[in-house]
């Protein structure tokens, strides 16, 4: 019964986090000074589609074709709705693609390259960082961590930048941009393959690079804390070995508190995942947002905008979940 | 009888003498590595940045201001792109403009967030639950996305330096009304704050005598990050094409070099350069911010 409340309170919470994030891209732009149809007609009407003095009425017949020209609550009222079900609208570029083709298209890419780079990043960065905080490991291992740490504040799309500038220009050991070589058609074969495994290199080393030394810095500060802690003392003269107090005694209970810095950080994440993409110019969630800012394609910007949103608050509250799993206290209660 | 020298307390005042704070600042300094080498670089990056705004016309920072696509060379030791902006000038500009969002941002961020923090804590009931949720609720929304949808509603003449600083600031507030509201929370039930209350001091007067002092250093703290927040989200913003374009800031020129291929074509010097120098503000904020956690919470010394 108790679990079941707590459920509840969190589903209802996600409900709430949604509905603030819709209500935002909702109101937002209805106050704002653009219109995106007229913006988007008018460049139609100078490339000659038709005569400018037809434009207010083209305007007029479209707005009230998206269902622009009625009260703003009733609006309001159909967008929750629609959003509720994953509708987005219609892209104004590359109409009669809806938004949510648009974003399943390059869901993937974004998916494939930002489980790879934060399973490994979370992993390389708790395991250094405990390590660097564990008095009986060596003195060379423990000083792995140090890099890391120097590059903490430097954002993932800067290391992109200087990657692509040592390994890429300089060196010419990887491509500098792009999923797959120029000239390539996508096809299913190993050499295919190959080549666009070899064009994620980059990008998923900028997104670690980036993000490996936040791990260091809380997993070793939590470290710090934990070595003092009894049943460590009490492990270490009960003569049990090194690997095993590290592994079942130190990391297990260090860890904990990072799952929830994970959630925290999920955001940060998607974020950098974004603006990486759009540098390397990788096909992708983040670069169709960029093509859409480039081109004012607004259903698309907030389409995408509140996508994310949705995504990253629902995983923040279904990683809340998972503590009983990793913490026996919290079953118990 | 040998008389014994009774010290007197003048006497054992100056035995003692402390040493002055210039070199007590410096020994502390000295311990506190990344402090004192976040500080260090800062101070270099604002002589850069001084220097240049009296030494070189800002006007070369715009289009057409040079010759194009020039490797670094004596004429330009920084090069300049591909619209004929002279490079060094717009580090020096971009520079500027970057501290101007930080700085102007940082503060009104800090600003909102004590206020809201007080006022959350100090009054309690329903203004704190209002205040409370809010910030839980806005908190698992990434900002930078909001901030593009903002950003982008505008109409690009609109966007300027300022607007960038107070899109930056409209959702950074809940990280130190957060922050502020539970140091008030301690606060306000400690002896000293009951003692004013007895003696009839006003909410004010306790507000800002009492508690606020006791404050002071959280709200430094709070401050620094909110810059390092507020350049690091203009940056990205302005990766995203989403910074007024006209402008040298640092993440316009990398956009503008991007979106002209630079690395394709050869002009590796344009888009490395605003990003060292991002590297550098953003390298130094953090190991500020990392220095005065040390400083305020002795416990993380013991990592060392």
């Amino acid at each position: 019964m108790n679990t079941f409340k707590l459920v509840a309170k969190r589903i209802v919470f996600l409900i709430f986090v949604i509905w603030a994030a819709s209500t935002i891209t909702f109101f937002i732009p209805r106050f704002s000074s653009r219109n995106a149809i007229r913006e988007r007609f008018a460049e139609l009407a100078r490339t000659g589609g038709f005569s400018p003095q037809d434009l207010e009425k083209v305007v007029a017949a479209m707005q009230k074709q998206f269902g622009l020209d009625r009260p703003l609550l009733q609006q309001y009222g159909d967008y929750l709705v629609s959003v509720m079900h994953l509708d987005f609208g219609f892209s104004l570029k590359k109409y009669p693609s809806t938004v949510i083709d648009l974003i399943s298209q390059s869901l993937p890419w974004t998916i494939g390259l930002l489980l790879v780079t934060t399973i490994l990043s979370f992993v390389i960065g708790n395991l250094l960082g405990a390590i660097a905080a564990w008095p009986r490991a060596p003195r060379w291992l423990r000083s792995v961590a140090t890099p890391f740490v120097l590059l903490t504040g430097v954002p993932p799309v800067l290391m992109g930048v200087l990657l692509i500038f040592f390994v890429g220009f300089k060196l010419k050991a990887l491509p500098i941009g792009g999923a797959y070589s120029i000239g390539v058609v996508p096809n299913w074969s190993w050499s295919f393959a190959l080549d666009m495994f070899v064009h994620q290199i980059l990008p998923a080393l900028a997104l670690i690079f980036g993000s490996v030394g936040g791990w260091v810095l809380s997993m070793r500060g939590m470290g710090v804390t934990i070595q003092g802690e009894d049943y460590v003392n009490f492990a270490e003269h009960k003569g049990l070995d090194g690997i095993r107090i590290f592994r079942d005694y130190y990391l297990r209970n260090a860890l904990l508190p990072q799952v929830t810095g994970f959630a925290l950080a999920l955001g940060t994440l998607i974020t950098s995942a974004i603006v990486v993409e759009g540098i390397f110019g990788l096909p992708g969630i983040g670069t169709a947002l960029q093509d859409a800012i480039k081109s004012n394609d607004f259903p698309v910007i907030y389409g995408i905008t509140l996508f994310i949103t949705i995504t990253v608050a629902t995983l923040m509250v279904l990683l809340e979940f998972i503590y009983p799993l990793l913490d026996p206290r919290i079953r118990k209660q | 009888m040998a008389s014994i020298a009774i010290p007197t307390a003048a006497h054992v005042e100056e035995q003692v003498r402390q040493p002055s704070q210039l070199t007590l600042l410096f020994r502390y300094l000295r311990r506190n590595k990344s402090l004192a080498i976040g500080l260090a670089v800062m101070l270099a990056l604002v002589l850069f940045t001084g220097l240049g705004m009296l030494l070189i016309s800002p006007k070369q920072a715009y289009p057409l201001a040079a010759m194009f696509k020039q490797p670094p060379s004596l004429k330009y030791p920084f090069g300049t792109d591909f619209f004929g902006r002279n490079l060094l000038a717009a580090m020096v500009v971009g520079m500027w403009e970057t501290a101007i969002i930080g700085l102007l941002a940082g503060a009104l961020g800090t600003l909102i967030g004590v206020i809201l923090g007080f006022v959350s804590a100090y009054f309690g009931g329903w203004v704190d639950s209002i205040i409370r949720s809010t910030c839980q609720i806005l908190t698992p929304i990434p900002v930078l996305l909001i901030q593009v949808v903002v950003a982008s509603s505008l109409d690009k003449r609109d966007v300027t330096i300022f607007t960038m600083a107070l899109i930056v600031v409209m959702l950074a507030w809940m990280g130190p009304t957060l922050v502020i509201r539970s140091q008030v929370l301690t606060m306000k039930e400690r002896q000293f704050v009951a003692v004013a209350k007895l003696s009839g001091v006003s909410d004010l007067g306790i507000i800002f005598k009492e508690i606020l002092p006791c404050l002071l250093p959280f709200i430094a703290a709070a401050f620094v990050g909110q810059v390092f927040a507020a350049v690091f989200a203009s940056f990205y913003l302005a990766v995203l094409g989403l910074g007024p374009l006209r402008e040298p800031l640092l993440g316009n020129i990398i956009w503008a070099a991007q979106g002209q291929g630079a690395f394709f074509n050869g002009w590796w010097w344009w888009p490395i350069e605003p990003a060292v120098a991002m590297i550098l503000i953003l390298g130094s904020l953090a190991l500020i911010i990392m220095g005065l956690d040390e400083l305020a919470n002795p416990r993380v010394r013991r990592s060392e």
